[in-house]
């Protein structure tokens, strides 16, 4: 049933607005430096969020708001997946925006916007809803990226993102006028039905690689990669570690509402597109990887060639492919967060922590952390029994049951090249003599939460399943 | 009797104007900020031709909202080119170099 109103299934986000007009007027008169009424607000509210998006699962698709909008198994999945992403992100972000003259109310009130952003993205049945979701989004990413005034890189980083996310959604936005032109409607739904009785023709063609550039540059995807590595090392770590993670998998969400949902009978249309960006981004990240000797500019390029092994799954075209996709996706969301949470834990007051060599000594004054990176570090290289392991084994095996062996031997031959990278970070810490202590941050929530997020690493990685039966229930649930 | 394609055709040109602009503007920012703006206006013709021809209002309304993104969006990207230009003293594009990629 397509009833018009029906605001059980925007509950969530009107929660969040509501909480976000309460958080803004509180941290309005809150004199407080430390700004933790504002903090434990926002986290409380993703909490919440979580338990009410907790309760959603397994319920039935619903559509409404003439068909704009959707609530199914797969958006509560995702947006579980984005609460929890944000809230660890905003953990480790809390010391080192203290020391950084950035822990003002807006650093958490941007997240939150953003947030809502993606959870519209995830949700969204029309393409006008993904529009708006998208720009809700990269608006907010924009100014929190631009939040550290002072800093010349930052301010760099943000002109950059700004003008390439600009021309993304441009890109984007003209796919999207072409195909409305073609098929008459913006509504996902119709536009997959106008294309089971019609076929695609060029114009929709035309629209459609419009439209796969744009996810591609929204992605960081080899070849509209060559602004991804300078807005993640440019920008303050902490909100590196937020939006080279969580905004990715809304992404996920946002490609496969467009290009499955929609375009799903036109598969042979965009897959190899899709395929040619994930074997080009799994070769250039890994191997540009190689020569980088600062830590966020290793890690961004790892980014890049984890999209690709991401988009291989999505090129390969079935639900147990999307599912292995969305279990990668959400995997790389946890995984990268720690990634930059390395950076963001050696980073002291006055110095910001780069280089892989500043890593030297670790495994002889902080064994502990030293081991805690080795986990995370082994984890992305995709090494059994840590968590970045089985997604990369799903797509894999996923790839060589579709026929494609030639380029699975490909991706897995450059997951072993990218294994030399992460075992440098690895010998730095454990094999390279250093006489002094490297600084480390003294705060203890963010050694407790690295700890616990690593260690999520391991104990999801012996259970894979925990994860991935609710990736694979999300798309059963579609047909 | 102006047609659809010509329609389509103006569109497809400001497009390229636009994505010419910001590939080889080697000058100012402010003029990416233009031609991402004239990039959508691209768009908003390509949706008012398609409505009009169709018959057919949604992509008229998607036309309202590309337009208020769009004011946000060159409220956001001027703050951030004056924050730039608070740390440097210039909006010169070449000279947005210190990160390399």
């Amino acid at each position: 049933m397509t009833s018009s109103v029906n605001f059980s299934i925007i509950s969530a986000e009107i929660f969040l607005l509501v909480a976000l007009c309460v958080i803004m007027i509180v941290d309005l008169f809150q004199r407080d430096k430390e700004r933790k009424l504002t903090f434990l607000l926002t986290q409380l509210s993703l909490v919440s969020l979580f338990v009410m998006g907790a309760q959603d699962l397994g319920l039935e698709r619903q559509v409404g708001y003439s068909e704009h909008w959707i609530k199914d198994q797969f958006s509560t999945v995702l947006k579980l997946a984005i609460y929890l992403g944000t809230f660890v992100a905003l953990l480790y972000a809390r010391p080192f925006i203290r020391e950084r003259n950035l822990m003002r109310g807006e650093y958490y009130l941007l997240t939150l916007f953003s947030v809502l952003g993606m959870m519209i993205m995830v949700s969204a049945n029309s393409l006008l809803v993904v529009y708006l979701g998208l720009e809700l989004l990269s608006l907010s990413l924009y100014a929190l990226v631009a939040l550290q005034r002072d800093s010349n890189i930052a301010s760099e980083s943000a002109v950059k993102y700004f003008v390439m996310g600009g021309l993304a959604s441009g890109f984007l936005l003209y796919g999207i006028s072409l195909v409305y032109g073609m098929t008459g409607t913006i509504i996902i739904s119709e536009i997959a039905s106008y294309l089971s009785a019609n076929q695609a023709n060029l114009m929709i063609q035309f629209g459609l690689v419009f439209i796969v550039v744009g996810i591609a540059f929204k992605f960081g995807a080899a070849p509209f990669h060559m602004w991804l590595p300078d807005i993640y090392h440019g920008s303050p770590s902490s909100i590196t570690a937020y939006i080279s993670s969580v905004p990715k998998i809304a992404a996920f969400g946002m490609a496969f509402r467009i290009l499955e949902s929609s375009f799903g009978e036109a598969d042979i249309h965009w897959t190899p597109m899709i395929m040619i960006c994930a074997m080009l981004s799994i070769v250039l990240g890994n191997i540009v990887a190689l020569v980088q000797t600062n830590l966020k500019r290793m890690l961004s390029y790892s980014a890049i060639a984890h999209i690709g092994y991401f988009l291989l799954g999505l090129s390969i075209g079935n639900d147990e492919a999307y599912s292995a996709s969305m279990f990668y996706i959400i995997v790389y969301a946890l995984m990268t967060i720690a990634g930059f949470g390395i950076i963001i834990f050696m980073s002291s007051e006055n110095k910001d922590y780069q280089q892989i060599s500043d890593l030297r000594g670790m495994g002889r004054f902080h064994p502990w952390y030293a081991l805690m990176f080795t986990l995370i570090m082994v984890s992305m290289a995709g090494i059994p029994p840590f968590i970045g392991f089985w997604p990369k084994l799903e797509i894999f095996r996923l790839l060589i049951a579709d026929g494609q062996v030639l380029a699975a031997v490909v991706a897995i031959a450059f997951s072993v090249i990218g294994l030399v990278y992460y075992l440098k970070v690895v010998k730095e810490m454990f094999f390279v003599d250093c006489e002094d202590s490297p600084k480390v941050s003294n705060s203890r929530s963010l050694k407790i939460a690295l700890s616990i997020n690593c260690m999520l690493l391991l104990v999801f990685g012996l259970m894979p399943d925990s994860i991935y039966q609710y990736c694979i229930s999300a798309f059963a649930s579609l047909n | 009797m102006i047609g659809l394609s010509d329609y389509l055709l103006l569109s497809a040109i400001l497009f390229a104007i636009s994505v010419a602009g910001i590939i080889i503007n080697r000058k100012n920012v402010i003029t990416l900020l233009m031609c991402i703006e004239l990039m959508l206006l691209a768009v908003n013709t390509n949706f008012i031709a398609f409505s009009h021809f169709l018959q057919d209002s949604a992509g008229q309304i998607f036309v309202f909202f590309i337009l208020t993104v769009a004011a946000a969006e060159a409220a956001i990207g001027l703050a951030i080119i004056v924050v730039l230009f608070r740390n440097r003293a210039t909006i010169d594009v070449e000279k947005i170099n210190q990160l390399k990629g």
